[in-house]
């Protein structure tokens, strides 16, 4: 299947399970639901640089407050501006902020992006190791930044007023913020799968299985990596921008939290990193598995089931839940038509 | 006199307080069959790493094709047409044998075109550089399922299909039979005879005799002796080095 | 305006005894990482955890922590060695470290973490000991003795494992061990028994960092993701794997802390310590492609 073609039918499979949400007139489906797709876009965006490059990003949380606290910046604007521009140029300000979502997608990614690329740049050149011990500190060091900034509230939080409805369209905010993210998820996926079958995906899967060789073939490994890097973060920080209209206050200890650094990972490794359906599996499975823990005993409980499912599968099961079935089902070479997919499992 | 292809002067690298290279100067004539020799430890690999881009020498100036290296990434390198097999393979283990090849094809060659590869380009080429090896029939298996023989194949029919000018053959031939090294050096010989100029790092003596048009010796970071490989043998400095081999 | 002196030589004083404390709680990265090539993310972890310990034996029993943490070393050194055995079969034996043996501490580390929250709660907990609340005074010098104590206590644990690593038999051969496996093993020396062995002294250490964190300050189990950054970058910066260079980088540290904190606020504490780690990767040549 080609990548357009790929897209409009993921594109129809999401309408399709937007439609079916609505049958149930129930929201809480569409807030569990925003959910565990903010977890697919995070998990498809983990990969592209874990999975397919196999350069680990412990500080997803930074690039998903990143692009949270865009969206914050963007909302406080108008009073902002108010108190401290001339009375034209406020009223310019405040009709043109806060713009809507899917701008704030856009530029939350382009925001977190850069962050991407200048840790990559900073720290790419050097072994694996350090960019992943450079990613933790980042997310501790961001949120030290954020905590002291008090234009967007500080440690104290902000309020993000939710509209009602979108009266244009016709439906309760937060389904608009379903659909909107639904959306994101068709992006991510297609975006991955587009990667796996490219020239690209070639380069980072000889990344991921020797640099070294990588380069001596005339792989440019840094700028690749920096692309998957930019690409990584530049998806979190877009998972992350719909993020304070969906909750409503946002403090850093949340924006920051210790489920988006583990579900980021977790989701990934337990799905299987070797394609785009693995990030998939894991998240649907695993966010649903937490909403139900979070519900039934408690949150905290339901991350140390997370975390304990990661070391297990880690040890025991290396390619995770589609290693496994690629493991049980016989192995048929596929379309002969088009280019056998260059990442594979070992 | 034509300007040599690979010119290294006053190369040194350090590594700490071990002094690894030390001074070596060496020029490659384009489509000169050239050997290095040295015992363990003399700084072959160290050399070779220098040239290609791995390791960037401390001191000294690599020039290849009259441009100068220094700084240049090892990738950079390869697009200029100097490949490098290494001493241990290192195939891309999740990549089928042909995809091997193909990312030199996708990452070196295709920079010198002004159209992608068709699919069926790229697969009469991996075919070709895989026959040339006698690999044509593991081209849809793994790494993991080859020979360490088969492996050692596959490391140098991917530096080919990088398209070099200069191939570095860091000791492709260790473990093969009497046989496979004769089928080697005459497959070197005949990409020689294309053009293709071709330095071998070997021990294998037989091998290094019947493929050098010159040898070079290289002992703790120097290089003590060069020339004709039948003088260069004989030489009393060389002896006194491999006493006992 | 004049250069508040006395606050000045009092951050520095703080920060040397800071960075004491901070080689304490490195030198089980400096062994693990340095020495062994093993990224343990999960150390602060165990420090952590080790920390707890001594909280409960402090309430329930009045033990001093830091005897606790040596009463504890045995346990502590057992589990450094089952942790590096699964890490060993998991990974190590099959090349995985790069990727899998990182998810996998990060995993410890995220686990430790929850269920100390599980079980203890995000509320602060601090130990009671004699020389906790006392100050020595030289006229204007500060000395507070529960920075004192862990001050010497560090150095003296730092100077038992040099000696051990450079005097004994199997503390020569971890350092070999890092070095040249192959030539170690010809020495009729287990290279993954050594290991497992320089690994488990590394947890052990742990045990100690943790009583000396709980008696300098109080804490919540979220407080080991704070010193990640400091200890890979003091490990770093202090040459991998030397212990001299581990307090040298540890003193560093601590003293740019203290004084970072004493004149800017303690809110920024952890971005001193992440400007250090950038600084000294950015010092370390382009041109390294692993050890």
């Amino acid at each position: 299947m080609r990548t357009w073609q790929f897209f409009l039918v993921s594109l129809a499979v999401a309408l399709a399970v937007f439609f079916a949400a609505r049958l149930y007139q129930n929201d809480y489906l569409f807030f569990a639901g925003y959910v565990v797709l903010q977890f697919i876009v995070l998990a498809t965006a983990w990969n592209i640089l874990g999975g397919y490059c196999g350069y680990v990003n412990f500080g997803s949380a930074a690039f998903f407050a990143i692009g949270a606290y865009t969206t914050v910046v963007m909302t406080k604007l108008p009073a902002f501006a108010n108190r401290n521009l001339p009375p034209e140029i406020a009223s310019f300000v405040g009709s043109i902020t806060p713009p809507p979502i899917p701008v704030l997608i856009v530029l939350g990614g382009l925001v977190a992006g850069l962050v991407g690329l200048g840790t990559g740049y900073l720290t790419l050149r050097l072994r694996g190791v350090f960019f992943a011990i450079a990613t933790l500190a980042l997310a501790v060091v961001l949120q030290t930044l954020i905590v002291n900034w008090d234009f967007v509230g500080g440690s104290r939080g902000a309020y993000v007023i939710r509209p009602a409805t979108v009266a244009w369209l016709g439906i309760g905010y937060i389904e608009y913020l379903f659909l909107v993210m639904l959306v994101l998820v068709v992006v991510s996926l297609t975006t991955a799968r587009a990667i796996e079958r490219s020239r690209l995906g070639y380069g980072f899967a000889t990344i991921r299985d020797d640099e070294l060789a990588a380069e001596a073939s005339g792989v440019p490994t840094l700028r690749l990596k920096l692309v998957a890097t930019t690409l990584s973060g530049a998806f979190m920080g877009m998972a992350g921008a719909p993020f304070p209209y969906y909750i409503g206050f946002l403090e850093p200890s949340s924006a920051f939290g210790l489920a988006y650094a583990v579900n980021a990972i977790a989701m990934p490794m337990i799905g299987g990193t070797t394609s785009w359906v693995g990030p998939l599996v894991g998240a649907v499975l695993l966010g649903t598995l937490q909403q139900l823990a979070t519900v039934t005993i408690s949150s905290a409980v339901s991350l140390l089931i997370v975390g304990l499912l990661l070391v297990f599968f880690v040890i025991i099961a290396p390619n995770g839940i589609i290693g496994w079935f690629q493991y049980f089902s016989s192995r048929k070479s596929t379309d002969l038509k088009e280019q056998p997919a260059p990442v594979k499992s070992s | 006199m034509t300007e040599p292809l690979l010119k290294i002067t006053n190369v040194g690298k350090r590594f700490g307080g071990f002094v690894a290279l030390d001074g070596i100067n060496l020029d490659v004539a384009p489509g000169e069959r050239l050997g290095l020799i040295g015992p363990n430890g003399s700084g072959k690999s160290t050399l070779v790493n220098c040239m290609s881009g791995t390791l960037h020498n401390d001191t000294g100036t690599v020039t290849f094709d009259g441009k100068p290296m220094n700084g240049l990434q090892a990738h950079e390198r390869t697009h200029m047409g100097l490949a490098r097999s290494f001493q241990l393979p290192r195939p891309f283990h999740s990549l089928t044998v042909a995809e091997n090849l193909r990312v030199p094809l996708l990452y070196t060659v295709r920079i010198r075109r002004d159209v992608p590869h068709t699919k069926d380009e790229m697969d009469h080429r991996c075919h070709e550089v895989l026959s040339l090896v006698s690999l044509q029939h593991k081209a849809n298996r793994l790494p993991k399922d080859l020979t360490q023989v088969e492996m050692r194949k596959l490391e140098l029919a991917r530096a080919m299909a990088a398209d070099p000018k200069l191939l570095i053959a860091d000791e492709a031939m260790a473990g093969l039979s009497g046989s496979e090294v004769k089928d080697i050096v005459a497959l070197l010989i005949r990409l020689n005879e294309r053009g293709i100029t071709i330095i071998l790092i070997e021990h294998i003596m037989a091998a290094v005799m019947s493929f050098s048009q010159r040898l070079v010796v290289l002992v703790s970071g120097k290089m003590i002796a060069e020339g004709d490989p039948q003088d260069v043998i004989r030489d009393p400095e060389v002896e006194k080095a491999y006493l006992g081999q | 305006m004049d250069f508040p002196v006395q606050l000045f030589i009092n951050a520095l004083i703080a920060g040397i005894l800071l960075g004491g404390f901070y080689a304490a709680v490195t030198v089980g990265i400096s062994i693990s990482f340095g020495i062994l090539d093993i990224v343990n993310i999960a150390h602060p972890a165990f420090i952590i955890l080790g920390s707890y310990i001594a909280y409960i034996a402090n309430q329930r029993l009045g033990l001093d922590p830091i005897l606790t943490s040596i009463l504890v070393l045995p346990a502590f050194y057992y589990l450094g060695s089952l942790v590096y055995q699964v890490y060993y079969l998991s990974f190590e034996k099959r090349g995985q470290e790069a990727l899998r043996g990182l998810a996998f501490f990060f995993g410890l580390l995220f686990v430790t973490e929850v269920a100390l929250i599980l079980v203890f709660g995000v509320d602060y907990r601090y130990v009671q000991a004699g020389y906790i609340d006392t100050t020595l005074r030289f006229g204007f010098f500060d000395l507070p003795l529960r920075m004192v104590v862990p001050f010497v206590v560090s150095m003296l644990m730092l100077g038992g494992l040099q000696l051990f690593l450079s005097k004994t038999f199997t503390g020569r051969a971890i350092n070999a061990v890092a070095q040249d496996q192959l030539a170690l093993s010809l020495m009729a020396a287990d290279p993954i028994r050594i290991k497992r062995i320089a690994f488990a002294i590394s947890i052990a250490t742990a045990s100690v960092a943790g009583a000396l964190l709980i008696v300098i300050q109080p804490v919540e189990p979220s407080v080991g993701r704070e010193y990640i950054g400091r200890v890979f970058a003091i490990c770093v910066l202090g040459g991998m794997g030397s212990l001299p260079g581990t307090v040298i980088a540890a003193l560093l540290l601590g003293i740019v802390e203290s004084i970072t904190s004493t004149f800017y606020g303690p809110s920024w504490a952890p971005a001193v310590a992440f400007g250090f780690l950038l600084l000294t990767l950015a010092v370390r040549p382009s041109g390294i492609m692993g050890r």
